[in-house]
């Protein structure tokens, strides 16, 4: 294992090969997460994104390549030293990915009553704290099943920050939900990276999302199997000179032509 | 703690109380305040207020190198104790950077308990209640019978509306598939049978009439009834989480709003199949279940032919029709429960499983209970 030197970065991906079955879906990707960013993995549909998602957090092992999170490799790390990473990231799923048994507190007590030693009041006070930040103090006792789209994707954040960790990667926080909605969980999204300077690693392909959250995205394709663009969105979207870029920002529906 | 609590807490945090000159209690705080180190620390943090009710209580956070959320969630809770006005907390020295997180929250929104549980209720409103859900299960359950019993009586008069590609997949599921577990299942039985009343009736000379004993119980009773238990537990809970599955994923909304019936489109189709396969399985296990007798015996020197022309002699085409007449009611009962299972399920992701269990259980007891209904009318009817 090899350590990053740069302080700065959180999250190196290093010549990562992903793919199901004998299949690349991703090819040689390379890329770096710097902290305290907004970092966008944006694409089209069945590009891959999503499974680079899940190959960063060492939900799946790629077929070659490294993750390093705060320098440590996730690929080789196994036992303790996984677990001791795993801490340092927390994850929203697409769907949220609530336990449906348990109400919202529970949801979010689980990491603290399995990673800390606190009293249960304390737990409890902390897991409210969360939900505060994320809007939803008053649904405590809820079921997930009683919640929106929206408020169980809230939920999900205030979950995967039970533990305070300095990475949240979300899995496509926008997709499904109305505009007001998925407004206020960029609001959310921008308040948080502010005041807890959390990095946060999110996959979409929603463009109004992209302009208002983003630092910097990178641009999956799956003709390319790859990255195809890197930078800020807005530049992107008003001087890339590929055409599969132009496509998607300006959101074309004809194929583009291959690019020089 | 695990080691990652243990990694963590390398710079750790720690707690010094002093009672200062004006008398005021002073809780000096240092190092790293996590989730993972602050346990102790908060729990002294909070003795030391509360042992000094009347003083003025100063927190000093100056030494206090990192707070993340756990560490605002401790002093929040500090903030949060109700004091007299002369004996109030304050926080000096905490880091811009962690006093603005600190910022985000109001302490006194913090003193009320979350929303407290559901009262308990009374037990006469338990058995109210209990009774109302039961009458409502009732009236899904006739309602069901209704509409499964037309959408059959549809397919009787229409059978090509039937969607007979499904029929012969759940009739691949339901029956081929089951062959092994009810060869197993009907190969022991007969084993079991054969020895437990060999050993017995050795002592009289009697093994020959083990071959009645097995014959008798298995192409009457035993070879229809366990098969339909079989299917209960194997296919029954399948159909139930099948469409279980499907309603929990709107995809039966998806067939109403198609102007489909869910219940000719599912019920209908698994029904049929049940009706195909389980007299074919019982017929099956009853062949598999003599034939177990017969090789049994082999080993108290009875041979086949002599075992054979005995289960030949004592069963007549009366008892094999006395218990494949079964097999259609099973079928139904095993079909129609777990269709009925599937589509009462609810949503969340344990509701599938209540209801593949659901189906089980009450299709064992049911097909039990039809069973003694069945023996009873064969004793009135003396066959």
């Amino acid at each position: 294992m090899s350590p990053v030197p740069e302080s700065d970065v959180v999250v190196r991906v290093e010549g990562l090969v992903a793919g199901y079955d004998g299949d690349v879906l991703l090819q040689n990707v390379s890329f770096t997460v710097n902290r305290g960013e907004v970092f966008v993995i944006l694409g089209g549909s069945g590009c891959g994104k999503s499974t680079l998602l899940k190959h960063m957090i060492g939900l799946y092992a790629p077929m070659a390549g490294h993750v390093f999170i705060d320098g440590e490799d996730i690929v080789a790390a196994e036992g303790p030293q996984r677990r001791a990473i795993l801490t340092k990231i927390g994850v929203m799923y697409q769907s949220g990915a609530l336990f449906g048994s348990m109400t919202l507190l529970e949801n979010v007590r689980l990491p603290l009553e399995e990673y800390t030693a606190l009293d249960p009041g304390a737990m409890n006070l902390i897991a409210r704290m969360k939900l505060k930040l994320v809007g939803l103090e008053a649904f405590c006792g809820h079921m997930p099943s009683e919640l929106s789209g929206g408020m169980q994707k809230r939920a999900a954040i205030a979950r995967a920050m039970a533990l305070d960790p300095g990475i949240l990667f979300l899995d496509e926080p926008s997709a499904g939900l109305d505009p007001i909605t998925s407004a206020e969980l960029d609001a959310l999204i921008l308040r948080l990276a502010a005041s807890l300077h959390i990095t946060f690693v999110i996959v979409t392909h929603e463009l109004p999302s992209i302009y208002a959250i983003s630092d910097r995205v990178i641009m999956l394709d799956k003709r390319a199997r790859g990255i195809i663009a890197e930078g800020d969105p807005k530049v992107l979207r008003d001087t890339s000179d590929n055409p599969w870029v132009r496509q998607f920002f300006r959101r074309e529906p004809e194929a583009a032509e291959e690019p020089a | 703690m695990n080691a990652v609590a243990t990694e963590r807490a390398a710079t750790p945090a720690a707690l010094a109380v002093a009672d200062a000159a004006d008398g005021s209690r002073v809780l000096a705080l240092s190092g790293r305040l996590d989730s993972y180190s602050i346990a102790g620390v908060w729990r002294a943090a909070r003795a030391a207020v509360e042992s000094a009710p009347d003083r003025r209580i100063v927190v000093d956070a100056t030494a206090v190198d990192y707070c993340d959320g756990g560490g605002v969630a401790m002093l929040v809770d500090l903030l949060r104790q109700p004091r007299a006005g002369a004996a109030a907390i304050t926080i000096r020295g905490l880091k811009p950077q962690f006093q603005t997180l600190l910022d985000q929250f109001d302490p006194r929104a913090f003193e009320a308990p979350p929303a407290p549980p559901a009262p308990p209720t009374s037990t006469v409103e338990d058995i109210g209640r209990i009774t109302a859900q039961l009458f409502r299960d009732l009236r899904t359950q006739v309602a069901f019978i209704g509409e499964t019993s037309s959408a059959l009586w549809f397919a009787f008069t229409h059978p090509h509306r039937v969607r007979w590609k499904d029929v012969w997949y759940e009739c691949e599921q339901v029956g081929a598939n089951a062959l092994p577990i009810v060869s197993l299942i009907s190969f022991l039985l007969g084993v079991i049978l054969a020895f437990e009343s060999a050993v017995p009736m050795r002592q009289f000379g009697a093994e020959i009439f083990v071959a009645d004993l097995v014959g008798l119980a298995i192409i009457r009773e035993l070879g229809p009834l366990m098969t339909a238990i079989l299917l209960a537990g194997r296919s029954g809970a399948a159909f139930a989480a099948e469409i279980g599955t499907m309603k929990v994923n709107e995809e039966l909304n998806a067939l109403t709003t198609m102007g489909l019936d869910p219940v000719r489109f599912l019920v209908v189709t698994r029904i049929i199949a049940a009706l195909l396969m389980v007299p074919l399985l019982s017929l099956y296990a009853n062949l598999v279940g003599i034939l177990a007798g017969g090789l049994t015996m082999l080993s108290f020197n009875i041979p086949l032919v002599t075992y054979f022309h005995e289960v030949d002699s004592i069963v007549d085409m009366k008892d094999f029709l006395v218990g494949m007449v079964k097999t259609p009611v099973f079928a139904t009962l095993i079909a129609g429960i777990g269709c009925l299972r599937g589509l009462q399920t609810q949503t969340g992701a344990s509701a599938v499983g209540i209801s593949a269990t659901r189906a089980v259980v009450s299709g064992i007891v049911l097909l039990v209970a039809v069973d003694g209904i069945f023996a009873v009318i064969y004793y009135i009817l003396d066959v």
